[in-house]
């Protein structure tokens, strides 16, 4: 096995780390860039892994499984902290039995996230290790040492990827399973276990005492590495920072951090002892670079190398040469964009088509849906985090009194409702509210790439198990009006919303329809194809926004009708929604 | 002359099949020796969008991202998706571009015409351009999706790996049911390119 070369992303060198460190529990949250990681350890034996409804249930689920003396994982996207940072603050004053690391995938630059948080700074505020690998190989040799440390200092650690890293492949060879030091056992340990203030006290001091030996340790800590070079010019760097730093200034001289924290204080004064000219490069918040200034070393950091998106090495060599070295030899073109949008056939369209006729106020929510606030559909107005449609819509409410009636909707997927939206629609109930909340059921966690939720009735192995029965569900919280519809249904499920939002009492509409994209439908066979006939060029079915029809405009001034629809057949999908709403019965299924 | 070392940037459209060609390719620059890192866009771009992958290969490989204007090779899986990366490339750039069109929402919608000079765009530039109906060719042989393959097939032409190798990765990777298939798009795309 020594010699073999895999070709693995970071999630996937991260989830072989972990296997080789010989976890037993892994729980997490789906979220780009994060997902894989899970999904891949399923493929190892012996590791007990699963989606959890939200990220602190997960790092909760992680802490059990190391109380009880196995080494445990958490895996979450950068905002998926923040719902977990609970359990994290407080995970650090009892410490570990069994090693426990959590993977925080942070997203600069948003290739599929709503804000793009250092995450860096929890390593800070929860004063716990983070380390920082650059590449898949460093993924998971980096794993295998966070959960030697997380036992040796008594401690949670996190390691902190970013999409570069988690959706880079790279070489990575396979190494040996290792052993914890820990055994399965129930323990009863009060003073490190129960957090009552007069023992999270005494914690409170062991924390203290555990970071004057991480301070030592992050000093001979082999993966904080100086690499001496032309000393004219040194760079302090972590992460993928520092593989733009290698190709921009191979022959530089470079501190790489593999801890970005606690710093090796005495490593970065004998570095910057030996450079003429020092320059921190790292992604978003000047996490290293603050830290550096505060210890009275002379550097350069933000105000040279940009604080939001990503970097490269064209960005990191401009900004330190302070020239245009390489400028683009071709100019952007003006062609028409492509921003991703729903699927063909998704069941969410008719609703957004819906709302959008009704003009309400779409308080949405996180998933794919969120992109029906694009054109032509134009009918999410709010989107903030996951869980947010139904506290939003409930707090415009509030704003507003009787005024918000028919106003206002909620909007949100079944993984999300799931994940945060049950506790603010016992608040919308609770405080006597008439919110409307529309619980979009595709049966699946779609945006992240089809993951099983409790609502699915499928575990993370694809398991039958218990499926929550969301109607259920909402009637046991205090809703009375509850409704499961077919949204492929755009007129009928307008109607029903109609009625909804004129009602003075809160109301959920579930609509049920599964993802276009799931396996089992795209199984199905002989579905319909429609296709148009004497099209009368309404634009109807165009405001659909489904990127199976497409307008066919007429070049000729004489004519009345200013183009056609046509269904591209490649694409149709078949879900009807469009011929449903064609007022001149011109589209119709294509016969076999 | 074929340099031992290259960037090569995949684009086209979510569904194209984009991220299996370039790993394709990624398994047989291994194989050859390179030390080779790849990088992917998931999550919400996939749905229809815009999509990019860049891969790099040579001895020993840092940045995971192409530089502006460093692209040696352009594969582009469809037409105006080519034309979106140019400031990746430079005057000694390949671009071979799959002429097939996906239609961006703006214009199914009516609200924009698809550009009908794009070829010419590319061609103004002075870069080496291979358009291929890689659509037809892969209906030809046997499935429309094996588009990807008949693109990995131009692409071997350009890059220093024994064809043999390509062909040797192609059937461990690609399920046995659809193999025949994928080979003579990979041939045809051979093909395409030579003429």
């Amino acid at each position: 096995m020594e010699n073999k070369v895999l070709l693995l992303s970071g999630n996937e060198a991260i989830a072989l780390g972990a296997y080789e460190a010989n976890i037993k529990v892994a729980s997490g949250y789906p979220g780009t860039p994060s997902t894989e990681i899970l999904e891949t350890l399923l493929s190892y034996d012996g590791i007990y892994t699963e989606w959890a409804p939200n990220e602190k249930v997960a790092v909760e689920v992680a802490i059990g499984a190391s109380f009880a003396g196995v080494r445990s994982l958490a895996t979450m996207k950068h905002v998926g902290l923040n719902v977990a940072a609970d359990p994290l603050f407080t995970s650090v004053y009892t410490g570990v039995r069994g090693g426990f690391v959590i993977i925080c995938a942070d997203d600069p630059e948003m290739h599929s996230s709503q804000n793009e948080q250092d995450n860096r700074n929890y390593a800070f505020a929860a004063k716990l290790p983070m380390l920082e690998p650059s590449d898949p190989f460093e993924a998971k040799e980096f794993v295998k040492k966070a959960f030697n440390i997380s036992e040796e200092f008594d401690t949670p650690v996190i390691v902190r990827t970013t999409t570069r890293l988690s959706h880079v492949k790279g070489i990575v060879s396979p190494g040996n399973i290792e052993k914890s030091k820990v055994s399965p056992s129930i323990e009863k340990i009060p003073e490190k276990f129960v957090m009552l203030p007069s023992y999270a006290r005494k914690r409170r001091v062991e924390l203290d005492k555990r970071l004057i030996r991480l301070r030592e340790f992050v000093e001979t800590f082999q993966e904080n590495k100086i690499e001496l070079g032309d000393k004219r010019i040194g760079f302090i760097t972590s992460g993928v920072s520092y593989l733009y730093v290698k190709e921009a200034f191979p022959n530089a001289s470079v501190l790489k951090l593999g801890i970005v924290y606690p710093f090796p204080e005495k490593m970065i004064k004998e570095f910057a002892s030996q450079i003429e000219e020092l320059f921190i490069v790292e992604e978003l918040d000047p996490f290293i670079e603050l830290h550096v200034k505060a210890m009275g070393i002379k550097c350069k950091g933000k105000e040279l190398i940009p604080s939001r998106n990503e970097l490269s090495s064209y960005i990191v060599k401009n900004a330190i040469l302070k020239e245009d070295i390489k400028k683009a030899v071709f100019e952007p073109v003006q062609i028409p964009l492509r921003p991703p949008n729903l699927c063909p056939g998704c069941p969410h369209r008719g609703i957004f088509y819906a709302l959008s006729k009704l003009k309400v106020f779409v308080a949405g929510d996180i998933g794919c849906y969120t992109l029906a606030a694009f054109k032509p559909l134009n009918a999410v107005d709010s989107c903030v985090c996951m869980g947010a449609s139904i506290g939003t819509a409930f707090g415009m409410e509030k704003a507003l009194g009787k005024d918000a009636l028919s106003k206002i909707v909620a909007v949100i997927g079944d993984s999300t409702f799931v994940h945060s939206g049950i506790t603010p629609l016992i608040d919308v109930v609770y405080n006597k509210g008439f919110t409307t909340v529309i619980i979009l059921d595709n049966s699946t966690t779609a945006m992240t790439g089809h993951q099983q939720n409790p609502a699915t009735g499928f575990t993370i192995k694809d398991e039958p198990t218990v499926s929550i029965d969301l109607e259920a569900l909402c009637r046991a919280i205090g809703v009375k009006h509850v409704y499961t519809v077919n949204p492929n249904d755009i007129l009928g499920t307008q109607k029903l919303v109609k009625q909804e939002i004129e009602r003075d009492e809160p109301s959920v509409i579930i609509t049920k329809a599964p993802c276009v994209l799931l396996p089992e439908v795209r199984k199905i066979k002989n579905k319909p194809i429609y296709k148009i006939n004497k099209c009368k060029g309404c634009m109807t079915c165009v405001k659909l926004g489904c990127p199976a029809i497409e307008w066919i405009p007429i070049n000729d001034e004489k004519s009345k009708q200013k183009g056609n629809s046509q269904i591209n057949r490649v694409l149709c999908a078949g879900c009807g929604q469009c011929a449903m709403l064609c007022k001149f019965d011109a589209i119709m299924m294509e016969e076999k | 002359m074929i340099k031992q070392q290259g960037n090569i940037l995949f684009c086209g459209v979510g569904g194209q099949g984009i991220l299996l060609a370039s790993e394709i390719t990624a398994f047989v620059l291994i194989a050859s020796g390179f030390d080779v890192k790849k990088s992917e866009v998931h999550g919400m771009a996939q749905r229809g969008g815009s999509v990019v992958a860049h891969l790099r290969y040579g001895e020993k490989v840092f940045s995971p991202l192409i530089d502006i204007a460093s692209a040696d090779i352009e594969v582009a899986f469809e037409l105006l998706e080519s034309v979106r990366y140019l400031p990746y490339l430079n005057t000694k750039s390949k671009v071979i571009v799959n002429t097939q069109k996906i239609l961006p929402p703006s214009v199914s919608t009516g609200v924009e015409q698809y550009p009908d000079n794009l070829l010419d765009i590319l061609k103004e530039k002075d870069l080496s351009v291979f358009p291929i109906n890689a659509f037809d060719m892969a209906k030809e042989a046997g499935d429309m999706r094996a588009v990807n393959m008949v693109l990995v097939g131009a692409l071997s032409k350009f890059i220093p790996v024994n064809e043999d190798v390509f062909f040797n990765i192609i059937e461990e990777k690609i399920p046995k049911k659809i193999l025949e298939i994928n080979r003579k798009a990979f041939i045809f795309g051979q093909k395409a390119v030579l003429t």
